[in-house]
């Protein structure tokens, strides 16, 4: 294994590349990095035994290969700061010992040094369960003193390292590059997982007890030598013995909670059409898949079907039949009905007999062409109730969602005419798109199981929707209209992504042994009946192939990358779009949905449910105009957690800052358009922190004040739910496809508004923006990333990044997009009011200088803190922080004077790892009209992901875009989770 | 299932009955028509023959049952697809008893047997359109749901979705298949909705031949060795206008078959023959 560390690496770059461009720095080497430690564990583990992770635990990692051992750990803003600010940083942490972040600097650094020492200090290894999680950490610290002992000793070395670096920024870069890949490099325990091939076989891999899940994954698929590895997932199955899918990009640990380590390695998305994929092998395991879901009767068939696809089965496995050798009873062994009859063994083999001269792939391609045509191919049932609390069942299959009550198939809902899908507690619901004859979007609501079982179909709904439906995931914005109200989402490729890659693989076929000569007595259900150790059943092939597949890889990702820039292969995307099911008319869906017997609930739109939901996103087509209150109900809610969020105003109100723009807003006396924009942020995994930033990275105006003051208000919430916004609800809009496609449909039907929309978006996610600007996002990264939410201060708010030259100088216009009018006294006056504030606020007329004092919030405000608790989630182990600056009380104003409302609409962009949902309403108050931008950032992502700099991008993309806007308030969203997440 | 949609249309055998005098004064009609025996009984015997002499194919003549006025109209008695029978249970009581007769030429035949013995399902063939790729059962006042279930477990691959026939006698009065993909359709309101609705329904799409007359859609299509697409359908006698529509299909051999008397009693032309493919035998 340690010879494969390298390829290793490339290997899990490649997907990673795919998903993540914007953090392209940073991500690959997470990738390296996640992967590196492992691998340096098993190969540790290989030379020592396999048994005892804790072992290997305790054992010195001074031979790790990683090269990030030997790099800086810095996490978050640190990185974008001048060398001088970082040392001042380090330094002043020091001073500040209870600083968490600091602990977690120093935690690491230490580490790294004992790594170049290469000493052994056993005591050192810490669990690192919260790494990112400043109050985890801390908690973590105070718990173990012993182990803080042994950090202790190594305290000064980061400063030491950091100083070294420092000259260069090249080198810092460089630095922050890899930071990732030292954290890693800690010392973590060891799990085995188990997973159970399609073939029935168990493989073992020895996984860091904190690994994501696509570490795992990727070292099955490296095992199995499978390159098309996106229609695969691996799953387990939860404590409600429930199938569940675990999410590549968070921890395992997380998702199986208090289950086994044993996962099974299956098909997630079924390709429509086998034949084109470019591997056998992919071919195969999807045979083997297949045979598994007939065998178990998950894909019923009927006996002539059984029969013909077991007989291609045999001829895959055991070749042309022999008279000589094989006995009637030679297909004892193999299952191919959940209910085998000898008269289906007999029939079976007549048709062997018959496949005479059919090479195994030729059986294997007859096999998946007979099988697709199955009714029940690929479609994931789900028990649920409809409206009446009948039984029935939904599929979600690759053209959309079907209803069946009693294998009989009363509804069908196509992607296309799926506006919204969502849940809330135990419902799940759909929004349909408005027929030709009807002008309200319709809603169905099914009952399932429980909160779980909701979820369970939403997210399958949102990852067959991208896979199928949409052409990438990523290009954020461009026409893509999804829009994800929770911040899980589809992360991987898109069949159209998967089959433009498949188009560059470029390796002789690779080898592979068909179990048939193994399975002794296992039957093709894939019972294991032959258990394993070493998981190499395939083992012979495998490690010829494994180098040639992680070159191939590289290959792979190149030319991806090229394919994905070029949009090359129009037609391939074309071609998976055309698959996708022609959209039924609208009207016909109406009357079908009143006509029909399938007797499903039915909401007019405009009313109840988008209340009951809470729902940030407005879908296009309502705001037509049709619907008003859901315009309304817009306001920026994520899930129980952001509930709080509206009382953020008034509590902040006590602030002096508070008066700055919303303030003037409020009075309503100047201000006729007032332009607020709304950040809030959500991350999983780290701690809260939160400001404002007024000022615009990129104009190099020298004038300004930088920055906003907002009210520093910090809310703190500590919620229990595992997932913010996802547990109890959430939403998605699955709409038009991407780009190119879209446009037609967006023609023909009342899309029409949501092609505007989708122009104006664009500007949002066209805007080419540097990775980052070390400025701007320095900020707000060190605000969040590394300060515990005692340090938000009034200070803070002089977040004036460098850019600060910046000013919010512009502070008000109408957005482009809005049909605003006004002009925008009001904006004016705030920046200057905040300018005069802002004391506080630093500006830095160089752009690369941040002081980093100035950022260090103040203990002073940790005390109005206010801690929420959401009672009404029951899910715990999330911890969850808020923090809202207002601008001024001006917002509570707007709140309060409804207003009438005169247009809304809704744009949503998506990057890899970041949602943006940007929400603009214009109000008609007291003859003065107003125009509120709300826009919600959600950025999703384990500790990889640098929530910071996401941050800091998206807030910094969002001053662009709206240079005209006033920041009014910003919100920062900090959900951790603690141990267990739900998925 | 191997060769689904190619196989579409593919027959080799046909099953068919002769018309019981009683047909015309006792058979189940919506009307109040007049039959006349011996036109019921001309359109039978040029049916038939057509069936026989022009298209090639072996058919099995069930003698009459006086005591089942409507045994004539063999295609409500069961649902064959494939190498699968299902007998069914028809809606009209009156007419349960024309099943035995069916189920034992179809056993004869070596097909596989199913029977709809739930006494709470009741299905007519009238009300099942196959289209190759799946199955259509209108819900009517023949047909129930549990019958529709019942399809659905005896042809497990394919998909089978349940419409509402909104008006009319069965599915099949206003439509049938004209052709691989191709749904001949009535241009009633009706038949439009119960088109549409099965388009919402289906993953596939498929094209559609409007009829002026809902009577009209009711059409066989084959697809026989030597002789391509055919097609028989109303005469112009019957429906000017739509035998017009049918006769702009340049691709078929179109056979006009009247169905004038039959019709009188609510029969379609589908409804006289049951059609099996023996060579689809795997």
């Amino acid at each position: 294994m340690t010879t494969e560390v390298g390829t290793e690496t490339d290997v899990k770059k490649e997907p990673e590349k795919v998903q993540e461009d914007q953090q392209q720095t940073d991500q690959p080497d997470q990738t390296s990095d996640g992967d590196a430690p492992a691998n340096t564990e098993e190969h540790q583990q290989g030379s020592q035994s396999a048994e005892a992770p804790t072992e290997q635990e305790e054992s010195p990692e001074p031979r790790s290969p990683t090269p990030a051992g030997e790099q800086k750990k810095e996490k978050g803003i640190s990185r974008f700061l001048p060398p001088w600010l970082k040392r001042q940083k380090s330094q002043s942490q020091e001073k500040e010992s209870e600083s968490a972040a600091a602990d977690v600097k120093d935690g690491e650094q230490e580490e790294k040094g004992t790594k170049e020492k290469s000493e052994d200090q056993p005591a050192e290894v810490k669990e690192v369960t919260g790494e990112k999680s400043k109050t985890e950490e801390v908690q973590v610290e105070e718990k173990d003193r012993e182990e803080q002992k042994s950090v202790g000793s190594a305290d000064t070395q980061p400063v030491r390292e950091e100083t070294e670096g420092e000259p260069d920024e090249n080198h810092k870069q460089q630095v922050n590059a890899r930071e990732t890949p030292s954290k890693l490099t800690k010392k973590m325990k060891m799990v085995v997982c188990h997973v159970t091939l399609l073939d029935g076989s168990q493989f073992t891999c020895d996984v860091e007890k904190r690994a994501k899940g696509q570490y795992l994954f990727f070292e099955v698929c490296k095992h199995l030598n499978l390159m098309e590895k996106d229609y695969f997932s691996l799953s387990f199955k939860d404590s409600a013995d429930q199938r569940c899918w675990l999410d590549p990009t968070k921890e395992i640990k997380r998702q199986i909670r208090n289950s086994q380590w044993q996962f099974a390695f299956s098909v997630k998305f079924y390709p429509p059409d086998p034949s084109l994929l470019t591997e056998d092998i992919t071919r195969y395991l999807l045979c083997l898949q297949l045979r598994q879901d007939i065998a178990s009767g998950r894909l019923p068939c009927s006996f002539v079907t059984h029969a013909l696809l077991g007989s291609y089965a045999l001829q895959a496995e055991l070749g042309d039949y022999d008279t000589e050798e094989q006995r009637v009873d030679y297909i004892a062994d193999f299952q191919f009905a959940p209910n085998q009859t000898k008269e289906l063994e007999e029939k079976v083999v007549e048709l062997h007999k018959s496949h005479r001269g059919m090479t195994p792939a030729q059986a294997d391609i007859q096999f998946l062409e007979n099988a697709k045509k199955l009714s029940m191919y690929g479609v994931d049932l789900h028990h649920a109730k409809d409206s009446d609390g009948v039984d029935i069942m939904l599929g979600v299959c690759a053209n959309g969602l079907l209803i069946y009550k009693d294998r009989l198939r009363i509804n069908r809902f196509a992607w296309p005419k799926i506006l919204k899908i969502s849940y809330k507690r135990s419902n799940f619901y759909i929004k349909i798109r408005p027929g030709e004859t009807e002008q309200f979007e319709s809603s169905v609501g099914f009952k399932l199981p429980n909160h779980r079982a909701a979820k369970r179909v939403w997210k399958v709904c949102v990852e067959h929707h991208t896979f199928f439906r949409l052409t990438s995931p990523e290009q954020p914005t461009k026409t893509k209209f999804l829009t994800l109200g929770s911040k899980f989402r589809y992360s991987g490729r898109t069949q159209a992504q998967t089959r433009q890659a498949s188009t560059l693989i470029d390796r002789p076929a690779p080898y592979f042994e068909r179990t048939s000569s193994k399975r002794i007595s296992r039957s093709l259900d894939g019972a294991p009946v032959v258990n394993v150790a070493g998981g190499d059943s395939m083992g012979v092939g495998e490690n010829g192939p494994t180098l040639e597949l992680n070159s191939d890889n590289k290959d792979l990702d190149k030319t991806q990358e090229d394919v994905l820039k070029h949009q090359a292969s129009i037609s391939e995307l074309k071609r998976s779009f055309m698959e996708a099911t022609p959209e039924p008319r609208p009207s016909q869906w109406e009357k079908r949905l009143t006509g029909s017997p399938a007797t499903t609930l039915r909401l007019q739109v405009s009313g109840s449910l988008e209340e009951e939901l809470t729902s940030l996103f407005l879908s296009k087509a309502c705001f037509s105009g049709l619907t008003l209150s859901c315009s309304t109900t817009a306001a920026p809610v994520e899930g129980s957690k952001l509930s709080a969020l509206p009382e953020d105003p008034q509590k902040t109100s006590p602030h002096p800052e508070n008066d700055s723009r919303d303030g003037s807003k409020s009075s309503e006396v100047i201000p006729d358009v007032n332009g607020q924009m709304e950040v809030v942020e959500v991350l999983e995994e780290t701690v809260v922190i939160e400001e404002v930033v007024k000022a615009r990275p990129k104009s190099p105006a020298p004038d300004v004040t930088t920055e906003s003051g907002t009210a520093p208000e910090v809310k703190e919430e500590q919620s229990l739910s595992s997932d913010s916004e996802s547990e109890d609800e959430a939403e998605y809009h699955g709409q038009t496809p991407s780009a190119s496609f879209c446009v037609q449909q967006i023609k023909e039907e009342p899309e029409e508004e949501e092609a505007e929309l989708n122009q104006q978006a664009l500007p949002l996610d066209a805007e080419p923006q540097p990775i980052r600007e070390p400025e701007s996002s320095a900020k707000e990264e060190e605000s969040s990333s590394a300060q515990p939410d005692e340090d938000i201060s009034t200070e803070e708010v002089s977040m004036t990044p460098d850019e600060a030259p910046n000013g919010h100088v512009l502070d008000t216009e109408d957005l482009p997009a809005t049909e605003g009018e006004e002009p925008h006294i009001v904006n004016g006056n705030v920046s200057r009011v905040e300018t005069e504030r802002l004391p506080q606020v630093i500006c830095c007329s160089e752009p690369p200088v941040v002081k980093t004092e100035m950022v260090t919030i103040s203990d002073t405000f940790a005390a109005q803190k206010t801690e929420i608790s959401t009672k009404e989630v029951p899910i715990v182990h999330t911890e969850t922080k808020t923090i809202t600056y207002e601008a001024a009380q001006l917002d509570g104003n707007g709140d309060g004077e409804p207003g009438v409302l005169m247009t809304a609409q809704t744009i949503t962009s998506e990057s890899l790892c970041t949602t943006t949902t940007t929400h603009i309403t214009k109000t008609l108050k007291g003859g003065l009209s107003e125009t509120r931008i709300e826009k919600r950032i959600v950025i999703t992502g384990d500790s990889d992901i640098d929530h910071d700099q996401a941050l800091a991008q998206a807030i910094k993309e969002a001053k662009e875009q709206h240079p005209d806007m006033s920041v009014t308030r910003v919100v920062v969203h900090k959900e951790t989770e603690l141990a267990e997440d739900e998925d | 299932m191997a060769e689904l949609l190619a196989g579409f249309g593919c027959y080799t055998h046909a099953v068919v009955r002769a018309v019981p005098r009683s047909l015309a004064t006792q058979a189940l009609r919506s009307g109040n028509l007049e039959v006349d025996p011996l036109k019921v009984q001309q359109e039978q015997e040029y049916y038939v023959s057509v069936l026989t002499q022009r298209l090639g194919l072996e058919v099995i003549e069930l003698p009459a049952d006086e005591t089942q006025p409507d045994c004539v109209f063999v295609e409500d008695a069961a649902v064959v697809c494939e190498n699968t029978a299902l007998i069914t249970r028809p809606g009209a009581e009156s007419r349960r008893g024309e099943a035995e007769a069916m189920k034992r030429a179809l056993t004869e035949l070596d097909l596989n047997i199913v029977e709809m013995t739930d006494e709470t399902a009741t299905l007519d063939g009238g009300d099942v359109l196959f289209t190759g790729r799946e199955f259509f059962v209108g819900l009517s006042k023949r047909t129930n749901q549990r019958g529709a279930e019942i399809l659905a477990d005896t042809f497990k691959d394919y998909s089978v979705s349940t419409v509402p026939v909104l008006q009319g006698f069965h599915l099949k009065s206003f439509c049938s298949m004209a052709g691989p993909d191709l749904i001949a359709i009535g241009s009633s309101e009706a038949a439009q909705k119960t088109l549409k609705i099965m388009q919402q329904m289906s993953d596939h799409k498929y094209d559609k031949l409007t009829l002026p007359d809902d009577l009209a859609a009711n059409c066989i299509y084959m697809n026989l060795p030597n002789k391509g697409h055919v097609l028989l359908h109303c005469t112009p006698e019957e429906f000017p206008e739509s035998a017009k529509v049918f006769e702009k299909l340049k691709d078929h051999m179109l056979i006009p078959v009247s169905n004038e008397e039959k019709g009188k009693v609510d029969g379609a032309l589908t409804c006289c023959s049951v059609l099996i493919n023996k060579k689809s035998k795997i």
